[in-house]
């Protein structure tokens, strides 16, 4: 029984919940984090997690939660695990509840709620403005009573290096960094579960954490995992513009009835309200992106003719904003230097998550490799084209109950490899020779300066709107980036917490990983969700209703396409003008004309 | 030369090597906090003396006041270094690692013992499972927004940096640790362990070795009424002293 030993890599919200449900199932954890778990990028996540709870009484459901999120998807996603998502999500929130999350009450003592994008029901909980600090905390404290019961023991400041693979591609355990000594290590496990997050960093500036890098996906990626729904990033249509990163205006604030406008003829123009009558605000992301970003690019009609538009709450309650949106109100005041109580924020659209990420069983979360399994963000399992808001928080813990429901049986099954240290030995010996490569270099280039050009590249050619001529000359330019890569040079050779170093490391997982989001995009020939050509403004179902697949082979990502599993929920035709029954009506109508 | 921005660093390469100060000069960008200086030294390490050196090792993460990574003593004054602009800050602009905790390298130092202190003092409540069970007990919301606050803190260590009781000769775990046990003792079912954890806080390194000094309320970022749980905790840990030696 104590045998059973499994490492998560990753210590936000998914890996550890997914650690938490480990350890109640007997199975001993071993967490790998690059920083102490209570500063994983979580920790940025603001509005809330969406539970169809109804406490309204207005009749919400499951099912709606369901309907809502496969809509608000367009439709790209396999629908059974979203069901049994949004299915599980009212246990979830109790669950953080008995935990002791500061959830805000009503005045009755009851969890509160609030609306959010892309749905009508009020079925968002939320912690203040800080919801996803507050879960985490909340799974960190949990953790850390499993800790001190000799169920986890954490490695803090190690960084994942390589899956320990053999040659059947069957998953025994990985190898990890000690970032103070520089020194790899071996870590032998019957599994090794991934949640290390989302690539915004990639973007270079996004509302991401600087340490969401996608390293470890891109790891994974090279060695033989599937990468799926790559080219699917969401645009967040609310962030402050800054000068290191963008900082996240929550969606909350227009759930609370935040209005976003721009001037016009001399007058405020509330756009999303004109335009999207049956949600207004409240549209899905990928719908307010495009809106603000039309606003802004093309009919110039930016603040002061710049790419940012208003985002009102000046005109509510103070004392009612501190208690809803606190958290966030703080940020806008220390970063920017404006009371949101007083003045209109000023924002713009930000890279903030991917939808796609690796490819995973519908049932299990593991991936094509036996004994890899991911959670959370970095899997593309729950928000096909387009994530609902709220619904990230969701994804993440329900991650942790499918892979510890999951877990036992393969443990069972599983089988040690012959001559184990033989095989960590040949993978401990790619990551020394990566190293004393790296620590060899000594060209001209500089990793952050690259960095910085990818960022600006994948920022113009990978967001709102995209061409195919340009996604094609940015796949020119990533393989000149990583020609660039191999001319860096490092300044720093020491042997103590080499930053620079390991950034050289991450930098190459980054341009290989844009390639990946970039090629995707190339190839898929219309529009949907988050992922938008002019040149083919449609929906196109006969030919794409389908999730890209991209493998690794040396000369680049070799893209297939699978099928999106259907179980209850017809493809219809995605219009947030109208009310969702409407669209429904449409479809119907439509395949009577047909017949 | 366009406008720059000047800092003084206090380095040091290794935990058991000495420290030594450099300085630097990088281009000032508009909005620019501490974070994006540093960033700027990575992109082109040499010193304003034209030297080459190391780029500067610093820990961040969220980049928005709520992770507690980036915290530094900045100008003097302890601070998470994502949240100071540089338009605000005199020049040059002096960056030094926390004093209280251990050096790894540069401005990056090692705060597991906080982390540590978290498991003495049983900082979490006890839940039989995650497995469903009906929602938790119903707290009132003017409750719910007082312990809120407190459940903000981020184990940045701006409160233990400023208290002259915490230090290597002393145990004392600090308000960041009493602030918690006030928060888990007020929840229904975390006061299950409320015994254990003002056991926790009565012997060497407890409540009764707070100076009163009141500099760890001044410089919490997140505005956390530390002095407010001390003095609650304080009462707690009094009262179970006194329920301790009737019950003997």
């Amino acid at each position: 029984m104590s045998d059973k030993r499994v490492v998560v890599v990753g210590g936000g919200l998914a890996g550890l919940m997914t650690t938490i449900r480990l350890c109640e199932e007997g199975i001993k954890v071993d967490l790998i984090s690059i920083v102490p778990v209570k500063r994983s990028h979580s920790v940025c996540a603001q509005g809330g997690i969406n539970a169809a709870l109804d406490l309204h009484g207005k009749g919400d459901s499951p099912y709606e939660h369901y309907d809502d999120t496969v809509y608000g998807a367009d439709f790209l996603v396999n629908q059974l695990p979203v069901k049994r998502m949004c299915e599980k999500a009212p246990e979830i929130i109790y669950m953080f509840d008995r935990m002791g999350v500061m959830f805000n009450r009503t005045m009755e003592g009851n969890l509160d709620v609030r609306a959010f994008g892309g749905a009508k029901f009020k079925r968002t909980v939320f912690a203040g403005a800080t919801t996803g600090q507050q879960l985490l905390y909340a799974l960190d404290e949990q953790v850390r009573r499993f800790t001190a019961e000799g169920m986890v023991k954490q490695w803090i400041g190690y960084d994942f290096q390589r899956l320990i693979v053999d040659e059947n591609g069957v998953v025994h355990g990985c190898i990890a960094m000690n970032m103070n000594t520089m020194k790899p290590e071996v870590f032998k496990a019957q599994a090794v579960v991934v949640a290390t997050g989302g690539p915004g960093y990639i973007f270079g500036k996004s509302t991401n954490s600087f340490i969401n890098t996608g390293s470890v996906a891109c790891t994974c990626y090279e060695q033989g995992a599937k990468y799926a729904n790559g080219e699917f990033i969401q645009i967040h249509p609310t962030a402050i513009p800054g000068s290191d990163k963008n900082r996240l205006m929550s969606e909350s604030a227009r759930g609370e009835g935040g209005r976003v406008f721009t001037i016009k003829d001399g007058k405020r123009w509330y756009f999303l309200e004109e335009m999207y009558p049956a949600y207004g605000n409240l549209v899905p992301r990928d719908i307010a992106t495009r809106a603000i970003f039309d606003v802004c690019v093309n009919q110039k009609l930016g603040i002061d003719g710049k790419n940012m538009v208003y985002l009102d709450l000046s005109f509510m309650d103070p004392d009612y904003l501190d208690r809803k949106l606190g958290g966030i109100l703080e940020i806008y005041e220390k970063f920017v230097g404006d009371d949101p109580r007083k003045v209109p924020m000023k924002v713009f659209p930000s890279v903030h998550y991917s939808m796609g990420g690796l490819w995973v069983d519908d049932d299990t979360d593991m991936t094509n490799l036996p004994g890899l399994f991911a959670a959370g963000e970095v899997n593309y399992q729950y928000h096909g084209a387009n994530r609902l808001g709220a619904n990230s928080l969701l994804s993440c813990v329900y991650d942790g109950f499918v892979i510890g429901s999951a877990m036992p049986g393969y443990l069972k099954e599983y089988k040690e490899p012959q001559d184990f240290d033989a095989l960590a030995n040949k993978h401990l010996t790619e990551v020394e020779k990566l190293y004393e490569k790296i620590y060899a270099m000594d060209g001209s280039e500089n990793a952050k300066k690259l960095h910085e050009e990818l960022g600006v590249m994948m920022t113009e050619r990978m967001t709102v709107v995209r061409y195919n001529d340009k996604l094609e000359e940015l796949m020119g330019m990533l393989d000149g980036l990583m020609d660039r890569w191999n001319h860096i040079g490092i300044h720093d050779r020491s042997k103590v917490l080499n930053q620079e170093v390991i950034f050289v490391k991450d930098m190459q997982k980054m341009i290989t990983l844009a390639k990946v989001m970039t090629k995707g995009a190339l190839l898929r020939n219309e529009s949907r969700g988050a992922h938008y050509k002019p040149e083919f403004p449609n929906r196109d179902d006969e030919n794409f209703l389908k999730h890209t697949i991209a493998t690794y082979t040396p000369d680049g990502p070799e893209i297939s396409y699978e099928p999106v599993k259907i179980a209850d929920i017809p493809p219809r035709p995605r219009n947030y003008a109208v009310d969702k029954e409407e669209t429904k009506k449409m479809a119907q109508k439509k395949n009577e004309g047909g017949k | 030369m366009a406008e720059t921005v000047r800092l003084r660093i206090k380095r040091q390469l290794s935990p058991d090597s000495s420290p030594f100060w450099e300085e630097f000069e990088v281009p000032m960008i508009h909005g620019m906090n501490v974070i994006a200086c540093l960033v700027e030294i990575q992109k082109n390490p040499v010193t304003k003396d034209g030297k080459k050196t190391t780029p500067v090792a610093w820990e961040c993460s969220c980049l928005e006041e709520v992770c507690g990574a980036c915290t530094m003593i900045i100008n003097g004054r302890v601070r998470q270094a994502c949240s100071a602009l540089v338009k605000d800050l005199e020049q040059p602009i002096v960056l030094e690692p926390m004093t209280k905790f251990p050096v790894v390298r540069d401005l990056v130092v090692d705060r597991q013992k906080m982390f540590d202190n978290l498991i003495k003092v049983k900082a979490w409540v006890p839940i039989d499972g995650t497995h469903h069970m009906g929602p938790g007990p119903k707290i009132p919301e003017p409750e719910r927004a007082i312990h809120y606050e407190l459940s903000k803190c981020m184990t940045c260590g701006c409160c233990l940096e400023v208290c002259p009781q915490f230090n290597e000769k002393s145990d004392f775990m600090g308000a960041q640790i009493i602030s918690q046990v006030r928060l888990f003792n007020f929840h229904p079912t975390g006061a299950s362990l409320k015994e254990d954890r003002l056991h926790a806080l009565m012997g060497k390194g407890g409540v009764h070795e707070c100076g009163n000094a009141q500099n760890c309320v001044e410089v919490c970022p997140k505005e956390i009424p530390l002095t407010h749980s001390i003095g609650e905790v304080g009462r707690q840990v009094t009262l179970q002293a006194l329920k301790d030696w009737f019950m003997k």
